[in-house]
């Protein structure tokens, strides 16, 4: 049996399509006997759909070094 | 002479004073708000291209407005008040780009540059034929401006976490490098890359709770 933390993991793992099989195996074990790392996986899982309905878009780091180069060297 | 003593004595006060916060308050006339140009990038720059983004459909306009928002700040920062927060302040200022953007390419200037187009109605959003051909699955035109708004509130979200963990969470989410890549690029562990991913997962999912549902 895994703790919890090592549960927490493999599901942020999984959020990303990380998770190895064996890791998954455990994982749902776990999720199957511990109440709140149901809970948690259910709201990790939700997060991950969020932020897939809502499309994120970022600048990189590079662009935005870059922007900064260029607010100060403009005045 | 009691004057005198008087000043010197206030002199002294703020002296032991200046290390405080409340102290640079006071001193400029009590404004709310204050301009930080220095950390507009870092603190906002995702957060504007992201509102950017969803009305131009266009990374490289949107960015180039982010651009010219930041510029615009820095031009008329003697004129802000102080009444707005400072990411309030900045997003008018983006609005204004935006229309001034569709004002441009409506102009008679911009209708005289040559468009080749694939199909002849002018408003349509693609030009490829791929691109006109009906999803039927598609839910987006049903909840697009709650998803916007939800990028934002995501965004706004993301940017009250430590910068470190802010940094790794887009990285991971946003730009979808791989595990590895980060952690060459910032020198890290991978189960130190995990634990800050957990952190931040978390932070997010409490402010989430708070601020969208």
């Amino acid at each position: 049996m895994i703790s919890c933390d090592e549960a927490a993991v493999i599901c942020n793992k999984n959020q990303y399509g990380e998770a190895s099989f064996v890791d998954k195996l455990k994982f749902r074990f776990h999720v199957f006997l511990c109440k709140t790392c149901s809970v948690f996986t259910k709201k990790n899982t939700h997060l991950t759909t969020l932020c897939e309905k809502a499309n994120l878009q970022g600048l990189s780091e590079q662009e935005k070094l870059r922007m900064k180069e260029q607010l100060q060297n403009k005045p | 002479m009691a004057a005198l003593k008087f000043t010197e004595g206030t002199k002294n006060l703020q002296l032991i004073k200046s290390n405080s916060v409340t102290f640079d308050i006071q001193k400029k006339k009590m404004t709310a708000h204050q301009l930080q140009p220095n950390s507009w990038v870092d603190s906002y720059a995702d957060y504007l291209f992201n509102y950017a983004v969803v009305r131009v459909s266009d990374a490289e306009i949107a960015k180039d407005l982010v651009q010219e928002t930041f510029f615009a700040g820095l031009k008329s920062a003697k004129n802000y008040k102080g009444d707005a927060a400072e990411r309030t302040w900045l997003i008018a200022i983006l609005k204004r780009k935006v229309i001034d953007h569709y004002r441009k390419i409506n102009s008679n200037k911009g209708k005289a540059e040559v468009r080749m187009k694939y199909s002849s109605s002018s408003d349509s959003e693609g030009d490829w034929l791929e691109q006109q051909v009906a999803d039927p699955y598609s839910t987006l035109e049903n909840s697009a401006i709650e998803n916007e708004e939800l990028g934002l509130a995501i965004h706004s979200c993301i940017s009250k976490l430590p910068k470190k963990q802010a940094q790794v969470f887009k990285m991971k989410t946003i730009q979808g490098i791989s595990t590895e890549d980060i952690c060459n690029e910032l020198d890290i562990n991978p189960s130190n890359l995990w634990v800050m991913i957990h952190r931040a997962r978390t932070a997010l999912m409490g402010c989430l709770n708070e601020n969208w549902y």
